[in-house]
């Protein structure tokens, strides 16, 4: 093992990056993605250069194992980000409330995907989800605070001149949820879940017409390690910490108060 | 003292939404004249919109609701009847229309969105109502139904402003007064309504069955759903009693018929006793449904045990993020939702053309359009107000141009003020002395005015360059208070001579 890293170092390092950018692809389909990943594990010459190769590019990794491959991800401006427009350009052009309920959306697909914090932290965990899953939960969810809304007795609407003070709960529960439309909640998870399968993390599985998706190791490593932590940020800032115990918020109760 | 007059309650916001609700129906017939499918001013669309959302609450059971095509092909006959001479083909559209109406298709909400008006920190806040008649869901199946909302469902009874339980006792307390004075055509419609409570109450239990279903955790079974059960099970009880009582009267009043008046009274109890018996069938189903509740929850719970601790500590995606996201205000939830969109998306790579693709790409026949995608509804539009002729200043003009004293002026002197001052002046000016010919004496009497501009003819031709006609003699009247066919001036006295 050298000191400094060759020319064939250096184009086998940006072979790896390539490998990684071709989101569906994984080292068990190809041998010499394998080869580079079990490189980049033992050699450390090679995944500092892997590294440079990267960080030239404006990315990051964040992960690196022969069951998600090479996974990266953009930093700020660079040239690889995915912008909300580049998604759905209707988001864009119509109000904040539409690019609020597509993240939003993507948000619940990761929390129905890795329902407890152990299936997040478990590398063997395999998610499995339907579309019609992802927007149950997220009404069930409006409708319990609903009714914690309506419990406190307070008056939620918002003001006539600043619709965007309104609860993003509420504005969710008002979209239809089916419907020859692409503005219903459904065609809204339906165009979040496809468009993640393309992007390699999840993977369209038989059975229920079709919607139903399974997790992909790639998934678990982008949200455990940026998505989560970058919107866990930005609650932060806005005073909105919630402690849970690491058995998710989510409680079982004893069956015998039901005679 | 002004805090009293000011003090709005929520109880008047109650009542402002609950109006609201009614504001689609109304708008219905309103707007029927606009129709280009049809000369719609024969069909009373208020009563079939009425029809359809009776027809969806009616087919709400525990597991869907009613299909749209099931809806108008109940409908249709109501809408027929209205007009029997159009055809089937038109009748079926109208009853089409009224619920693409009820569900409001075309809007991104499918809803309805009114404003109202209330007092929040001392000072007078416009919110946004938001409400919905229809839903549509998707059932098992994959096919469309329509279930009615809450507030439809309180429209349809008629109990604006109450809740479920006290309209309940209210209803049954009425219905107990019905039939110890033997009314039983209105004890028919008391039963009636209770059944939409007992539907409510099933919609209730359904939703939450569901929730459970899906995950036993998301609802509230150590208090929430032990109540729901409870007061359900006591309204079921209730009304069982309730409906034998009628039950056992019915057949009293037809035993006790020896009279043809009474004996023809007794064949319409017929169908009432089918009407009942429909009610206490639903009751059951829901008492059944009530029972085996607690079961599928416990079904549910072993079903959905989990195992093993967790390995390293993460982020709670639900609790610690979806929960707390949801309950933002939707500017505060930009922020979170786009890092989340920007970071749990991958790269966007960029596509680079090559120029081969290129060429092959411009060689390439044009694909055939098949899926022309979802045909646009058809937008009904508001004629819109007329635009302004003359400008405010040009009125101020011409205003203060007729703003004559005592003495009348002849109109071509006006007109030439008018043309040094304006081009387009003359011709309002013209407009308003036209107007003062005869002019509305008592309109202006009742604002409070006490002067009014008016014109003479006096047989003197007009000679100017832009107009013909008589050379009107404009002057001022005064209008006298007490008296307001007199019309105190030397002008009024000129012209009646």
């Amino acid at each position: 093992m050298s000191e400094n890293p060759t020319i064939t170092d250096i184009a086998d390092a940006a072979q790896l990056v390539a490998f990684g950018m071709r989101p569906r692809l994984v080292p068990a389909r190809d041998r010499s993605y394998a080869d580079l990943v079990r490189r980049h594990a033992t050699d450390e010459m090679f995944a500092a250069a892997t590294a440079a190769v990267v960080s030239g590019l404006g990315l990051v990794i964040l992960g690196c194992s022969d069951r998600t491959g090479l996974v990266l991800a953009a930093t700020d401006e660079s040239l690889f980000e995915l912008k909300m427009e580049d998604y759905s350009r209707r988001a864009v052009v119509r109000d904040r409330r539409e690019r609020v309920l597509h993240g939003l959306i993507h948000l619940a697909v990761a929390a129905v995907a890795f329902p407890r914090p152990a299936d997040l932290a478990d590398d063997t965990y395999v998610g499995r989800l339907s579309v019609e899953q992802v927007d149950a939960v997220v009404r069930e969810s409006c409708r319990m605070l609903d009714e914690r809304a309506a419990a406190a007795e307070e008056n939620l609407d918002p003001p006539e001149e600043a619709p965007e003070l309104e609860r993003t709960w509420r504005v969710y529960s008002r979209r239809t949820e089916v419907g020859g439309t692409r503005d219903s909640t459904r065609a809204m998870v339906t165009k979040a879940m496809k468009f993640l399968a393309e992007q390699g993390f999840l993977i369209q599985v038989g059975g229920d017409g079709g919607s139903t998706y399974r997790t992909t190791p790639r998934y678990q490593v982008q949200v455990r390690e940026l998505a989560a932590g970058a919107a866990f940020d930005e609650l932060l800032q806005l005073g909105v910490v919630v402690v849970t115990d690491g058995t998710g918020s989510l409680h079982t109760i004893r069956g015998d108060l039901l005679g | 003292m002004g805090g009293d007059v000011l003090a709005i309650d929520e109880g008047l916001a109650r009542r402002l939404k609950a109006l609201a609700c009614t504001g689609p129906i109304h708008d219905l017939d309103a707007r029927k004249s606009r129709l280009d499918f049809a000369e719609a001013s024969v069909y009373a669309m208020a009563e079939i919109a009425f029809q359809i959302l009776d027809q969806v609450a009616i087919a709400m059971d525990f597991d869907r609701g009613a299909g749209p095509e099931q809806v108008i092909a109940r409908v249709r006959p109501f809408v027929a009847a209205q007009a029997p001479d159009r055809t089937t083909a038109e009748h079926e559209q109208v009853a089409r229309w009224v619920l693409d109406n009820l569900i409001n298709v075309g809007s991104v909400d499918r809803g309805f969105q009114v404003f109202y008006g209330t007092m929040a920190d001392g000072r007078y806040r416009r919110l946004t109502f938001s409400f919905k008649l229809l839903v549509e869901l998707v059932g098992a199946d994959g096919e469309v139904y329509l279930r009615a909302s809450d507030e439809a469902i309180n429209v349809l009874i008629g109990a604006l402003d109450t809740d479920v339980e006290s309209a309940q006792i209210a209803a049954e307390i009425k219905l107990q007064n019905l039939i110890n004075r033997g009314k039983l055509a209105d004890a028919q419609a008391a039963a009636l309504q209770a059944r939409y409570t007992t539907i409510q109450y099933a919609e209730q239990l359904r939703r939450r069955l569901d929730a459970t279903r899906r995950d036993v955790r998301s609802v509230d079974w150590e208090q929430e759903m032990p109540e729901l059960i409870a007061t359900a099970l006591a309204h079921v009880e209730a009304r069982y009693r309730q409906e034998t009582a009628i039950l056992a009267t019915i057949r009293s009043v037809r035993n006790e018929a020896v009279e043809p008046e009474r004996k023809r009274k007794a064949a319409t109890v017929v169908e009432i006793v089918e009407i009942v018996e429909e009610c206490m069938r639903r009751h059951t189903q829901l008492q059944t449904r009530l029972l085996d509740a607690g079961g599928l929850f416990r079904t549910e719970q072993d079903r959905q045990q989990f195992s093993g601790p967790p390995l390293r500590a993460t982020v709670d995606l639900f609790g610690q993020l979806l929960a707390p996201t949801l309950d933002l205000p939707v500017a505060d939830a930009e922020k979170p939702t786009g890092e989340f969109f920007r970071a749990g998306t991958g790269l966007r790579l960029p596509v680079v053309p090559r120029l081969l693709d290129m060429v092959e790409l411009l060689l390439r026949p044009a694909p055939d359009r098949t899926d022309l995608g979802e045909s646009l509804p058809e937008p009904e539009l508001e004629p819109l107000p007329d635009p302004e002729v003359f400008t405010a200043e040009q009125w101020r003009w011409a205003e203060e141009l007729l703003d004559v004293s005592e003495v009348p002026r002849r109109l071509s002197g006006l007109l030439a003020d008018a043309r040094a001052a304006e081009a387009e002046l003359p011709r309002l000016v013209m407009l308003l002395a036209l107007h003062a010919v005869s002019p509305e004496v008592g309109t202006a009497r009742r604002q409070g005015d006490d002067r009014i501009l008016i014109a003479v003819d006096d047989g003197t031709r007009l000679d100017d360059e832009g107009f013909g006609g008589a050379d009107l003699l404009v002057g001022v009247a005064r209008i006298s208070g007490h008296d307001a066919a007199h019309a105190d001036s030397g002008l009024a006295s000129e012209g009646a001579a």
